[in-house]
């Protein structure tokens, strides 16, 4: 399977704090790549710098063979990359409408694509004209992901969705990835829930100190307690 | 029906909406009512306060969303309304002969173009600013106040010296002269046309805000700049479309107040720019419905103090500032988290 996302002995700096030390990382297209890693590892910064939030100092980002680490952050988005960042960013003094107007930047938003979104997320369409601010944190989670899936993306980007939500919710959420990822979508998912990574991941890369320390297939981690013990400090025998 | 019309959730309530802010100037006006003598008095003093009002939210209207979406502290807003003023006198001063005619045509065929060039060079010198002294210092508070404020500065001497020292009168066109007759207020013609114009623009600004996708774009850049270019839109554009819009409005604003005190001078966009500060910060930073009830307040008070008590007309807009920011310390209607 080609790789859609490489990157390269990428670092980066962050002020004078040194956060990535050369991450060599590959996501395979049409697969689902978990990005996990205790907390400081890198994983947040590694996706904000692969969409140029912050600036790779150096290192290759390609992005199906095209060099992206130096293009400003919409150029990234525009080459076909979603991002569903870990505080959400919904733009709380708009509509439900109006956030999702905004997503589909390439003109009016495909009517189908809604519908099966709001099939997954019921409350986008209940609460379709009241202000993003208003809503509950799964919904905005809700919201976040829907602005992402609005319009066909080559690779989607998703910095922790599940975290501090209720299991009723995580489980739309998960419903809605299995369906994303079955319709041949790329994603590289940054999750702390381990069961959750474990349910959807077809593959792992396992940071360390803004390094990647592991990469291999999902099913060869969860099979290995000792190692999820050795790369994460935890067995999913005894983390639910 | 396109995508973008559906109405799924129509039928269901919507989130309440914040209403308590627009009810103050009303509220203000009513407490104010017994207070004064004949509602005579009070009426020509809300109409004036209304109009003041309006002026001011022409000018603050620009740097609420320079505020709020570029996060720029621009002391040098001020140089725009002062030059918009300048600009209005270099075509009405020939054309006085229209200005003082008895036609409402000649007088319009005046002021419009005077209009038409205070615009366009305060929003052209709003381009070369944000392009040549804000670009250099984005992100930086502090050097945006110096280099702001060292513009405003370079702009009101470049005015004393292009135009000299003194007051350059500006007279209102003869049919802007006079007053209305309410039973016994007298309603100045020039109050009621500022009303309606800084109506005119609140209103499309509003309709630009909401209903088109630059406007969405913009709101939505105030609150999250980061968030708008994630999502493929180039923001860096839209601040230049912002800050020329904004420095425009400012030069609107100094036409308006230039004629409302009929003259114009070097100084003016200094003094007026405390004011349009402490009606952006009432407002909410990068909120227009904010920015239009705080200069409403702004004047309307002003007014009802200095004619009650006018030692205390100097501390008011300050006072009531303190007093809003004590009930919502980040303003009438925030909307950044700045």
């Amino acid at each position: 399977m080609s790789e859609l996302l490489t990157l390269s002995r990428v670092e980066t700096h962050i002020g004078r704090y040194h956060i990535l030390h050369g991450v060599e990382l590959a996501v395979a297209e049409g697969q689902t790549t978990m990005l996990l890693g205790r907390n400081g590892a890198g994983k947040t910064t590694t996706l904000r710098t692969i969409m140029g939030l912050w600036r790779a100092s150096s290192g290759e980002i390609r992005l199906g063979g095209e060099r992206i680490e130096a293009l400003p952050t919409p150029a990234i988005a525009r080459a076909g990359i979603g991002y569903v960042p870990e505080t959400m960013a919904v733009f709380s003094d708009l509509t439900v409408r109006e956030n999702l107007v905004l997503a589909a930047r390439d003109g009016p938003i495909d009517e189908t694509r809604l519908d099966w979104i709001f099939g997954f997320f019921p409350p986008l369409k209940k609460f379709w004209l009241s202000r993003a601010g208003t809503l509950s944190g799964g919904q905005k989670q809700m919201l976040s992901f829907a602005r992402s899936l609005i319009e066909p993306r080559r690779l989607l980007l998703i910095d922790e969705p599940t975290k501090g939500l209720a299991p009723a919710i995580i489980g739309a959420l998960i419903d809605c990835l299995r369906e994303v990822k079955r319709r041949g979508a790329t994603i590289l998912l940054v999750e702390q829930n381990f069961r959750v990574a474990q349910t959807i991941g077809d593959s792992v890369a396992v940071m360390d100190n803004g390094r990647v320390v592991h990469a291999g297939p999902m099913a060869e981690l969860a099979a290995d307690a000792g190692l999820q013990h050795k790369l994460l400090g935890l067995s999913l025998d005894t983390h639910q | 029906m396109s995508a973008t019309d559906i109405d799924a959730g129509a039928a269901l309530p919507k989130a309440p909406r914040d209403l308590v802010p627009l009810l103050l100037p009303a509220a203000l006006a009513l407490i104010a009512l017994p207070f004064i003598p004949s509602s005579s008095t009070w009426l020509t003093l809300t109409i004036a306060g209304l109009a003041m009002g309006m002026m001011i939210f022409v000018m603050a209207s620009g740097l609420t969303l320079i505020f709020g979406l570029m996060d720029v502290l621009n002391f040098g807003h001020g140089a725009f309304i002062a030059i918009g003023a300048y600009m209005a006198t270099l075509v009405l001063l020939p054309l006085t002969g229209w200005m003082q005619a008895d036609s409402v045509w000649l007088n319009l065929a005046a002021v419009l173009p005077a209009i038409v060039l205070a615009v366009g060079v305060t929003g052209l010198l709003g381009l070369a600013f944000e392009r040549v002294v804000i670009m250099p210092v984005y992100g930086q508070h502090l050097k945006q106040i110096l280099i702001t404020m060292g513009g405003m500065i370079v702009a009101e001497q470049l005015l004393y010296a292009l135009f000299g020292p003194q007051q350059i009168p500006l007279p209102l066109p003869a049919s802007l002269r006079g007053s209305f007759a309410i039973g016994e207020a007298a309603i100045e013609k020039y109050r009621v046309v500022c009303v309606l114009v800084g109506l005119a623009v609140f209103l499309a600004m509003l309709a630009v805000l909401n209903r088109t996708k630059i406007g969405l774009l913009i709101r939505a850049g105030v609150e999250n700049t980061e968030m708008v270019e994630a999502l493929g839109y180039r923001i860096t554009r839209l601040f230049v479309g912002v800050f020329m819009a904004g420095s425009a409005l400012a030069g609107l604003g100094g036409v308006m107040w230039g004629l409302y005190r009929e003259q114009v001078n070097a100084a003016m966009g200094g003094e007026l720019l405390v004011l349009v500060f402490i009606v952006v910060i009432i407002g909410g930073l990068g909120s227009v419905s904010g920015c239009f009830i705080g200069a409403l307040l702004v004047a309307l008070a002003t007014n009802y103090v200095g004619f009650l008590v006018p030692k205390l007309a100097l501390i008011t807009d300050i006072a009531l500032m303190v007093a809003v920011l004590l009930w919502r310390p980040r303003g009438l209607y925030p909307v950044t988290s700045r």
